[in-house]
C-alpha cells in the first residue's frame, strides 16, 4: 500500500492497525489532522493511540491535551489496553495536560487571546521534546468561550504555531448535525480530515472510519469498519483485498468419499463453498464433516457459529461420529460462537478479520450466514460477504458458508443472494415421498469441477455422513428412505428366489448325474464282465490250440522218427 | 513564589482584603489595558480592600498551571471564595463587576 504515498509528502505512522494501510503510511508529518466523530465514536482512543504508539514504536515523545477527561480517567481507561501512562510520564516522554473549561467560571470582559494555552502547550512540548500532540475534544474550547471571533482566530494561530514547530497533531472534535464538525474546524485544518462514525442500524452500532480529505496524498476513500476492543483501535482495510489472488489447483477431500466422487475428486483449496438448505437438512453436519476432514489433514480451522455454542456443536456432532473436541484440544479447531444480532455487519467483518489474523486458519466455516438477515437488508449482507470472500481468497483460505432457506422459497434461492459469489454450491433438501422425509443432496454448481448431476440421498449415521447409491423407480423417480429400503429388500428377495431356484435345478442335475453315473458304472461293469469272459474264452482257446500243436508235434515227432529213419 | 515577585498594586484599610490576581503575558496592549482598567475599577470601589498581584507568564510560565490559565489576560478572584475568573482586557466594566461580583458604583 505504500505506493499510495507521494514521495514528497512525509508521513507519520499512527501505529494503529489498518489505518496506516488505508492512509498510505499514516498522517501528514508536521501537520495537524482533524478527527471528527460523534460522542463515543472512538476519537479519544485514536488520538491517544497515535501519541502512545509514537512513544512506544517510533521513538517520538508526545503531549496529550485533554479538554474533557482527566489524566486519572485516561490512565484508568487506557491501562486496560496495556498502555502504561504513568511510566511514560515519569520518563518525561509523555505529558498529559488536562484543560478544564467551565463556562460558568469564565466571564469575558474585553479583548483576550489564548496565550495561556500556548504557554502551557509550549512548556509541555519543551519538557518532553514532543514530536506528536493530540488535542482531544477541542469543541469544549469553543463552547467555553463566548467570543467565537477571537476563538477562531486563536485556533488558526494555534494550528500555524504547531506547524511551525513541525509537530504532527491530531485534533479531535464532535461532529455537527449537518456539517462535519460543529464549529467548522475543517476550515482551519485542511491537510487531512478523518471522520469517525458510529451508526445505529437495526438497533446495532457499527463503527466506520473514512478519510474525508488528505491533501497531497491518495488514500482509500471507502468507509472502513473498525473495532475498539482489548487490542485497541483497529481499522479493517477489507476492500483493499481486491481480486488479484492466486488460485490453487489442489483438490481437498470433503471427508465423505461419495461426496468427493460427486465433485470428481473434491473441491479446490481456497475456494468458497455454500451449503444451503431448509432447517434440519444437515448443513451443520456437512460443515462438521468438512472441518473434521480438514483437521485430519492437520489444517487449522476457524468455526464461526451464530446459532449454537461450541459445546453444543461438539456434542451434536459427536452423535454422528465427529469428535471435534479432539481437534479443539489439539489447537487445530477454534470456535467463535456469537449472536449475529450482537453486532453490526461491519463489526462482525472486523471481528472476522481479527480472528483470521490471529489464528491464521486454512479453513473458515460460517454457520449460518443467513443469521444476519433478521436485522439487515440483503444488499449490505452481500457486500459484507463479498468482502469476507475476498478476505479468505486473498489468503488462500477455503471457506464454507451455510445458508438457511425456508420452505416457501424456491430451493435455489438463497435468502441472501450470494450463490453467485461462491465456487461450489451444495444444495440440501428434504425429499418427501410415501409419507416420509429424507435428506437429499445435490451439487448445484461447482466452478471448474466436473460434477455429478444426481440428487443423492444422504444419511447421518453414527459414523458420519453417507451418500446412498441412487435407486430409481420405474418412472425414473429417485427412491429414498423406506421406499429405497423396500426396493432394496425386494431386489434382495428376488435374488434370493432366483438363487434358490438355481440351487434346486443344480440339485436335480446332480441327481441325474448320479443316476447317469450309476448307469454308466453298471454298463461298464457288464461290458467288463463280457470282455473278461471273452478273454477267458480266448485264453482257453489258445491253450487248447497250443495243446493241439503240441500234440501234433508229438505225433509228427513220433512219425518223424520213422520218416527220419527213412531219411537217414 | 517570593513575596517580592508579586507587585503590590494597592491596599485598602477597612474590611477583609480581596485577593485579585491578574495574569498577563508580556507588555502587550491588552495587558496594559487590563492593568489600567483594573486600577480604575478598584479606585472606584475605595471602600473595599484589594490585594492585587500581577503575574507575567512570559517570566514565570510555570504559574499558568496553578490557576489553569488559558486566556490572557485573566483576572482571578482568589478571595473571597469561591474563585471567579474574568478574562479580557477588562474594558467592559459592567461585565468585570459582574464577574468579580462587585456592586456597580455610580460615578
Amino acid at each position: 500500500m505504500t505506493n499510495l504515498a507521494l514521495p514528497s509528502l512525509e508521513k507519520s505512522a499512527t501505529g494503529i492497525a489498518g489505518f496506516d494501510d488505508i492512509s498510505g503510511g499514516g498522517l501528514p508529518r508536521g501537520r495537524p489532522t482533524l478527527l471528527a466523530g460523534h460522542a463515543g465514536s472512538g476519537k479519544t482512543l485514536f488520538a491517544l493511540e497515535f501519541v502512545l504508539h509514537g512513544i512506544e514504536k517510533f521513538n517520538e515523545p508526545g503531549v496529550f491535551v485533554s479538554f474533557e477527561e482527566t489524566p486519572e480517567e485516561l490512565a484508568v481507561n487506557f491501562g486496560s489496553l496495556g498502555f502504561d501512562l504513568f511510566r511514560h510520564q515519569a520518563e518525561k516522554r509523555l505529558r498529559i495536560l488536562h484543560i478544564n473549561l467551565d463556562p460558568q467560571e469564565l466571564i469575558e470582559a474585553g479583548e483576550y487571546d489564548l496565550d495561556g494555552l500556548f504557554l502551557r502547550l509550549g512548556a509541555a512540548i519543551d519538557a518532553t521534546g514532543a514530536r506528536r500532540i493530540a488535542l482531544d475534544a477541542v469543541e469544549n474550547l469553543f463552547s467555553a468561550f463566548a467570543d467565537l471571533r477571537i476563538l477562531r482566530a486563536e485556533f488558526r494561530r494555534l494550528m500555524d504555531w504547531l506547524k511551525s514547530k513541525g509537530i504532527t497533531a491530531v485534533v479531535t472534535t464532535e461532529r455537527g448535525t449537518d456539517t462535519l464538525t460543529r464549529h467548522g474546524l475543517e476550515e482551519y485544518i485542511a491537510d487531512c480530515v478523518v471522520a469517525l462514525d458510529n451508526r445505529i442500524e437495526g438497533q446495532l452500532a457499527t463503527r466506520r472510519l473514512r478519510i474525508v480529505k488528505y491533501r497531497g496524498s491518495s488514500h482509500g476513500c471507502d468507509e472502513y469498519p473498525f473495532v475498539l476492543d482489548r487490542a485497541g483501535f483497529s481499522v479493517i482495510p477489507i476492500t483493499s483485498a481486491g481480486m488479484a489472488y492466486a488460485v490453487s489447483t489442489e483438490r481437498l477431500s470433503s471427508g465423505c468419499a461419495s461426496l468427493d466422487e460427486m465433485l470428481s475428486g473434491g473441491f479446490f483449496r481456497g475456494s468458497s463453498l455454500l451449503v444451503s438448505g431448509t432447517s434440519g437438512t444437515g448443513k451443520s453436519s456437512i460443515s462438521a464433516q468438512v472441518v473434521d476432514a480438514a483437521c485430519r489433514r492437520g489444517e487449522r480451522c476457524l468455526y464461526i457459529a451464530f446459532e449454537e455454542s461450541a459445546d453444543q456443536i461438539e456434542r451434536n456432532m459427536a452423535s454422528i461420529g465427529f469428535d471435534l473436541a479432539q481437534w479443539r484440544q489439539a489447537g487445530l479447531l477454534r470456535f467463535h460462537a456469537t449472536r449475529a444480532s450482537s453486532n453490526g455487519l461491519e463489526t462482525h467483518l472486523a471481528m472476522l478479520t481479527g480472528l483470521v489474523n490471529e489464528c491464521q486458519p486454512q479453513m473458515v466455516i460460517i454457520d449460518p450466514i443467513t443469521a444476519f438477515n433478521v436485522s439487515t437488508d440483503e444488499e449490505r449482507i452481500k457486500t459484507m460477504l463479498v468482502r469476507a470472500v475476498d478476505l479468505f481468497k486473498s489468503r488462500g483460505i477455503t471457506s464454507l458458508f451455510t445458508a438457511l432457506t425456508y420452505g416457501g422459497d424456491a430451493p435455489e434461492a438463497t435468502s441472501v443472494a450470494i450463490s453467485s459469489l461462491v465456487d461450489v454450491w451444495l444444495l440440501l433438501r428434504n425429499l418427501e415421498s410415501a409419507g416420509e422425509r429424507t435428506r437429499g443432496l445435490y451439487v448445484c454448481k461447482a466452478r471448474g469441477i466436473a460434477h455429478s448431476n444426481q440428487i443423492r440421498e444422504f444419511m447421518l449415521s453414527e459414523t458420519g455422513i453417507r451418500l446412498m447409491d441412487v435407486l430409481l423407480d420405474a418412472e425414473g423417480r429417485i427412491l429414498t428412505g423406506s421406499a429405497r429400503l423396500l426396493r432394496q429388500r425386494l431386489d434382495e428377495n428376488e435374488a434370493q428366489i432366483r438363487s434358490a431356484a438355481a440351487a434346486r435345478r443344480r440339485a436335480k442335475l446332480e441327481d441325474r448325474r448320479r443316476v447317469v453315473e450309476t448307469k454308466i458304472a453298471a454298463i461298464r461293469s457288464e461290458f467288463e464282465e463280457e470282455l473278461h469272459a471273452l478273454s477267458e474264452e480266448l485264453e482257453q482257446e489258445h491253450t487248447s490250440s497250443d495243446q493241439t500243436t503240441r500234440t501234433l508235434a508229438e505225433l509228427a515227432a513220433r512219425r518223424g522218427r520213422t520218416s527220419d529213419g527213412n531219411k537217414s | 513564589m517570593n513575596e517580592s515577585d508579586i507587585p503590590h498594586f494597592e491596599e485598602h484599610k477597612d474590611g477583609s482584603a480581596w485577593v485579585l490576581r491578574l495574569y498577563i503575558a508580556g507588555q502587550t496592549p491588552k495587558s496594559l489595558a487590563a492593568i489600567s482598567n483594573l486600577h480604575r475599577i478598584c479606585d472606584e470601589h475605595g471602600e473595599t480592600k484589594f490585594h492585587i498581584e500581577v503575574i507575567d507568564l512570559l517570566e514565570k510560565p510555570q504559574l499558568a498551571e496553578g490557576d489553569k490559565i488559558i486566556a490572557i489576560p485573566t483576572l482571578v478572584r482568589k478571595l473571597p471564595e469561591p474563585i471567579r475568573k474574568v478574562i479580557g482586557d477588562l474594558s467592559d466594566t459592567e461585565k468585570t463587576l459582574v464577574g468579580l461580583q462587585l456592586k456597580p458604583k455610580l460615578v
